[in-house]
């Protein structure tokens, strides 16, 4: 057992660091929350020339073949610092997606662009029922011409709005099974009769509506094989889950620094408050949350990277990171006391952060279903 | 990264499991002395096992092989601690200080006398000591102790009072920390000492725990007169190495192994039971509350398994453990609570009960876990610590 970063890890997460605190400072971060786009091109070419975009692929697409677990280092700092962009829907919900799943014509065609930061990716699961499971698909793509047209109105896509492709997940055959019958699709996002909307929300994320309107797409468009999509779609989530854990651990531990930070200078009753009580104990609770939420994160991680199966573990991550980061964020909050509530100060990012990364794949009672059944119960 | 064990550390576990179902006497499974609820006759049976483990090695794994140690790695003591305390071996609190806190603290401050005559009993599991820190007026304030030992010719004389002194009426010897400067600042005159139980002039009464058991002692110290070889390590400098033996391996892999055992028995009795017509498992409440056990725990374990694994790198870990002991704390009063919630009147019934289920375990939890928050440091002072010594914040 070791629960340590490898060295290279060590030297990733430190030049992760280092790169996003000088490229990345949270004046751009709050422009690009506040511009349409939501993402800087110049700060995506730099991380793709630092090999980020290409750290898990295979040489042979210019990736850098790294593991599953060096991703999860990264993704971590990404969260620290907070980066707005498309980062985790380009690498984590496409890339990965298309590394599995994909054609080797589709491999070779998508992966090295996404590697040298040329292809922005979105993937459209969830739609308005708001859901992850296999019955709320109900977009449809049927067979014409010997293609497929697709109609449907996706909900919540990241990045959909600068994607230049759309993962796109659809039904192709009605049974009794809602896991059967499931076609992802890769839709360039300038056809004819998608049209994306930005959804204005809580953490200024690029969340989207995404409609097909009769979009047609050709047979060869498809991500494995016709109706069996689910089992692609359920292994994009363990994956996406894990590595929005990684973000969270990374969001959490930037909230317990600000905060710690704070407590040692701001000063009332003639002394720092860090020294009372109530927040000294107020930040060992979060101490405790950060601690406990890095190494269950990393040992769903550790999981996925080995190739085990990750289910249990992944869902307790999840629900422990859904209520840990909003615990931390909170007292954060409470700690910063009244600056914390303007505009000005940091703060807020993170904690709109976590209520956003509290929702995606699963909240905390969603994940503890999982637990539940895996538990045998 | 790496969360799994070796294939030898898992011959290991398999070896020590293979062990524990042979070795635990039936007489203890049935009389089944949950934490805190140990009898004469228990204690008896705990101590043979003690002997047993000590015949195996298992006592006291750590140690060199000079004092009867196997000095076994980390990993495989966080094994052999996971696995006892999951099959609920006869193992009492007092002896893990007794191998955990007092052996240690003289192999590291004692003369070579000292680890002669205990070190290697202690290993064996031939004696037991019992802890004399806290007083009527020194709990979480531990530095403010009063009992004082004087040195007079050869000897010290001690009077005072200890209390809360777990095991003392059963135990051998007693780690006594007492005051030899009673001028200097209450940190620089403090002084640890090993008194013999039987020495006159120590009186005990009984202090009957929550769980209507005998546990606790008040020890009273009149005119003890003990040899002066019996002080450990610096006169006045006792505080200190206190504070050192804090950070000697203390596990709460136990704690989380055990709450383990429990999450387990309930996730069973949910599935075996039916309300309504409708097994408990059914439920989404109940799914709910036992998975969120199952995530506490988990989190628990892993805090657990870092100290095992900073140890193992020859890393110092001090805010890590008072982290895993705050957290296991809570997660098992919230086992305990929500096995309430979930038996509803059935959890409220004792063992003697013919109507009892899962051995009345969850009752005498809710008991029992109230302790755990407070004894060894109290969850404010671990708490404390954390942020003092791991986020250092100021004092003032």
């Amino acid at each position: 057992m070791d629960l340590g970063l490898s060295e290279e890890q060590e030297m990733l997460k430190k030049s992760a660091r280092d790169f996003l605190q000088k490229e990345c400072p949270k004046r751009l971060v709050r422009q690009l929350d506040e511009n349409d786009e939501g993402y800087s091109s110049e700060l995506w070419h730099k991380m793709a020339e630092l090999g980020w975009m290409g750290l898990v692929f295979p040489e042979k697409y210019e990736g850098s073949g790294d593991s599953f677990l060096d991703l999860t280092v990264l993704l971590e700092e990404m969260g620290y610092n907070i980066v707005p962009g498309p980062f985790f829907s380009t690498v984590v919900l496409g890339g990965l997606t298309i590394l599995v799943a994909g054609s080797e014509d589709q491999k070779m065609e998508f992966l090295p662009k996404i590697a040298r930061g040329e292809m922005i990716l979105s993937l459209a699961l969830t739609e308005p029922a708001a859901s992850y499971d296999a019955a709320s698909v109900k977009t449809k793509a049927t067979a014409r011409d010997g293609g497929y047209v697709i109609k449907g109105t996706k909900l919540f896509v990241l990045n959909a709005n600068v994607a230049d492709y759309i993962l796109c997940v659809a039904r192709t055959k009605e049974t009794n099974n809602p896991e059967d019958g499931i076609t992802i699709f890769l839709v360039d996002a300038k056809s004819p009769g998608v049209k994306c909307t930005l959804l204005k929300t809580l953490a200024r994320d690029k969340q989207c509506e995404v409609v097909f309107d009769n979009v047609t797409v050709s047979e060869k468009s498809i991500v494995g094989k016709r109706d069996e999509g689910w089992s692609i779609v359920k292994g994009a989530l363990q994956k996406a889950t894990v590595a929005k854990c990684a973000e969270m651990v990374g969001g959490a531990q930037a909230a317990l620094d600000m905060a710690v930070n704070y407590a040692k200078e701001r000063v009332q009753f003639g002394r720092p408050i860090g020294s009372f009580q109530a927040i000294q104990h107020y930040c060992a609770n979060m101490a405790m949350d950060v601690a406990g939420l890095r190494f269950i994160t990393y040992k769903a991680a550790w999981k996925v990277s080995e190739g085990l199966p990750p289910a249990l573990d992944l869902a307790i991550a999840k629900a422990w990171a859904s209520e840990a980061y909003g615990r931390v964020t909170l007292s954060a909050h409470q700690i910063f006391g009244a600056i914390g509530f303007t505009m000005d100060h940091d703060i807020h990012l993170y904690y709109r952060q976590a209520k956003a990364a509290e929702i995606i794949f699963g909240d905390a009672d969603f994940q503890r279903a999982i637990v539940a059944r895996e538990l045998g119960l | 990264m790496d969360f799994k064990f070796t294939e030898d550390e898992e011959v290991f576990r398999r070896e020590v499991r293979q062990w524990l179902e042979q070795e635990i006497p039936q007489r203890w499974i049935e009389l089944d002395p949950g934490i805190w609820e140990e009898t004469e006759e228990s204690w008896a049976l705990a101590r043979e096992f003690q002997r047993k483990l000590g015949e195996k090695g298992w006592l006291a794994p750590a140690y060199p092989k000079e004092y009867g140690g196997l000095e076994l790695s980390h990993m495989k003591r966080l094994i052999l601690a996971e696995e006892l305390a999951y099959s609920r071996a006869p193992l009492s609190i007092e002896v893990e200080v007794t191998v955990n806190w007092v052996a240690p603290s003289i192999m590291l401050f004692g003369t070579e006398k000292q680890k002669k005559d205990y070190v290697t009993s202690i290993a064996k599991g031939d004696i037991i000591f019992c802890l004399g820190y806290s007083e009527p007026n020194a709990g979480s304030d531990l530095a403010s102790l009063q009992t004082r030992a004087v040195e007079v010719g050869d000897e010290y004389v001690i009077n005072g009072q200890k209390t809360w002194c777990s095991y003392g009426h059963l135990a051998d010897y007693c780690w006594l920390a007492a005051r030899t400067d009673p001028y200097a600042s209450k940190h620089e005159g403090i002084s640890i000492f090993i008194v013999d139980m039987k020495t006159p002039g120590i009186t005990i009464r009984p202090l009957i725990n929550i769980l209507n058991r005998h546990s606790f002692n008040e020890v009273f110290f009149d005119d003890v007169h003990i040899p002066k070889e019996n002080l450990v390590g610096q006169k006045n400098k006792g505080w200190y190495q206190l504070m050192i033996a804090l950070d000697f391996e203390r596990s709460s892999i136990g704690y989380a192994a055990t709450n383990q055992r429990i999450i387990e028995e309930l996730i069973k009795y949910a599935k075996e039971t039916t309300r309504n017509g409708e097994p408990l498992a059914n439920d989404p409440l109940i799914r709910n509350e036992l998975a969120q056990l199952a995530v506490e725990n988990e989190v628990a374990r892993m805090m657990a398994y870092r100290i095992a694994w900073m140890f193992s790198k020859g890393l110092h870990p001090s805010y890590e453990s008072s982290m895993s002991m705050v957290f296991i704390s809570e997660v098992m009063r919230h086992t305990a609570n929500a096995g309430m919630r979930i038996l509803g009147h059935y959890g409220e019934l004792d063992k003697d009960s013919k109507w009892a289920v899962m051995d009345a375990r969850i009752m005498r939890m809710c008991l029992s876990s109230l302790s755990i928050g407070v004894g060894g440091g109290s969850n404010e002072i671990q708490r404390n610590i954390i942020a003092i010594r791991g986020l250092d914040l100021p004092r003032k």
